[in-house]
């Protein structure tokens, strides 16, 4: 269970989070969607402990991530994967030793142990094992992107996946082996997970819920259905373009309930 | 009033910068004591470090002590003190200048490249990538560094002062000054004072350099610009901090020998 509550957080005078309040329940996969700077990717760095809020409390299965020592932050960030944006593989490594990273960091398996446990997550990720004495630049962007979901799976046992915008900047094919990807973890391995994204179509096909941000506010919080109903005006707006393109392709939009209006959302 | 305030407003920026290199510091010192150490990581940084500066150091050294050593002599041998050549290079050399020549030849090629990469992985997320993935980035890229250098600069200090030295010798011997007089005078002052004020240096020299180097790539931001930003700040802070500890570390060195 991940639980944000009344989460601030500013760079100096400029307000980047205000009022954040969401729940992730487990096995749930939920989409924090919106428009690029609205604040999305620090709430992933938030939950990482990698900055710290101005006030509110983040819970991770109830440890408070805010007021932990750094000891105990490092072993709740051990049960997390992070997929980073542009994957941030580890480039002065090969894609072994950075799918290895945090097993060669936390433990010391064998050589044989390594290896079968490297081709194992590169293979789970649809990657040719054989790839595994690469460089990161030798690699398309879409098979980094991979090797990074790789790298995240063989973190020890994490039972949280974070994905931060994992498919930006890739063509469309690629985007889409990604996403089918995620779906795939998310059916299959029944993890707790997060995407950010400002991709309509990828939260709609990734998210159990989604939480759409506007400038460091919630503005929707609810089922993917529920936000395909909304009637809130940035709501509208927000998915019309992706409306429009659906509805062009002779489709219908996503049916859906009513949606409701997260708690302090200003609408 | 505005002119104050900006004033104000720059000393406070100023100390919040001494404040941010101070707490790094120390944070990198706790680090080095604690486990784990990255064995792999620290040779690599000492084969980039020795192996890698070695030619520019090598090169420096040898023109530099020429081109010291001719000035000294033909000053010599106005005075009728040739003979002292040899005192005056290890004096000059080893004491004074070689440990700075090598520090900064060092230091520009150092700083450069530690700024460089540890800036390049801060704006590609592969720092928050070792903090996320378990790691501490001052035990896995700082500590290796620091050791690497705190061992590499005065072992590179030696092979620079030794070349400055020897060139000299051959200056001597085109000036007609016998080569045994030169070395007479060359052992006679390289007294263990003499070496200690000449070692002490390339030591504190390579903690700063690190240091510097490593907290403006962690601090570097704004992408490539931002790198290339961070890498100059690194080179200039280093290159103008060795000539301050040079002049703190021969104050206090000359004054606990009683000099």
């Amino acid at each position: 269970m991940i639980d944000f509550s009344n989460v601030d957080y500013s760079i100096g005078d400029r307000a980047i989070l205000r009022a954040i309040t969401f729940r992730v329940t487990p096995g749930s996969t939920k989409v924090i969607l919106g428009p690029s700077g609205s604040g999305k990717s620090t709430i992933l760095r938030l939950l990482l402990g990698l900055v710290h809020p101005d006030s509110g409390t983040i819970r991770v299965n109830g440890a408070d991530v805010t007021q932990v020592d750094e000891e105990t932050m490092r072993q709740i960030r051990q049960r997390m994967g992070m997929v980073f944006q542009q994957g941030a593989l580890f480039d002065s490594m090969t894609v072994g030793e950075n799918v290895a990273f945090s097993l060669l960091e936390h433990s010391h398996p064998s050589d044989e142990e390594l290896e079968r446990n490297v081709r194992s997550h590169l293979s789970l990720v649809g990657l040719d094992p054989d790839l595994l004495d690469r460089m990161p630049d030798q690699l398309s962007g879409g098979m980094q992107r991979r090797v990074a979901i790789a790298r995240a799976l063989a973190a020890r046992d994490p039972i949280i996946l974070l994905y931060d915008e994992p498919t930006t900047g890739l063509d469309p094919q690629s985007a889409e082996r990604i996403t089918d990807l995620i779906v795939r973890l998310r059916d299959t391995m029944g993890k707790t997970s997060i995407m950010v994204t400002h991709d309509i179509a990828d939260a709609f096909k990734v998210g159990t819920d989604i939480t759409v941000l506007n400038e460091g506010r919630i503005a929707f919080d609810g089922t993917p259905a529920e936000l395909a109903a909304s009637n809130i005006p940035f709501i509208r707006e927000f998915l019309a373009p992706f409306r429009k393109a659906v509805e062009a392709a002779g489709r219908r939009f996503v049916p859906g309930a009513e949606a409701r209006p997260a708690p302090g959302a200003p609408f | 009033m505005e002119v104050i305030a900006a004033l104000v407003e720059r000393l406070r920026r100023s100390l919040e910068v001494v404040q941010d290199l101070t707490l790094f510091t120390a944070s990198a010192i706790r680090a080095s004591f604690a486990r784990p150490f990255y064995g792999s990581e620290f040779l690599t940084q000492l084969h980039f470090a020795t192996i890698g500066s070695l030619l520019i150091v090598v090169v420096s050294s040898i023109v530099a002590g020429q081109a010291l050593a001719i000035q000294l002599v033909r000053e010599l041998a106005n005075t009728g003190a040739k003979s002292e050549l040899g005192h005056f290079m290890v004096i000059s050399s080893v004491r004074a200048l070689g440990p700075v020549l090598t520090g900064m030849v060092v230091a520009s090629r150092m700083s450069a490249g530690i700024t460089a990469e540890i800036g390049a992985m801060r704006s590609s997320d592969q720092l928050d990538a070792l903090v996320a993935f378990g790691s501490d980035p001052m035990k896995r890229l700082v500590v290796p560094r620091l050791f690497a250098l705190v061992i590499a600069l005065p072992a590179l200090t030696i092979v620079g002062d030794a070349l400055a030295v020897i060139g000299g010798g051959f200056v001597g011997v085109q000036y007609h000054l016998p080569i045994e007089s030169y070395y007479l005078g060359v052992f006679k002052f390289l007294t263990p004072k003499n070496l200690l004020v000449g070692m002490i240096k390339p030591f504190t020299f390579a903690v700063l350099i690190v240091i510097v180097a490593c907290w403006r790539g962690f601090r570097s931001e704004g992408g490539a610009k931002g790198v290339g930003v961070a890498t100059t700040q690194s080179v200039v802070i280093s290159s103008v901090g060795i000539l301050v500890v040079d002049g703190i570390c021969t104050r206090l060195v000359f004054k606990l020998l009683g000099w």
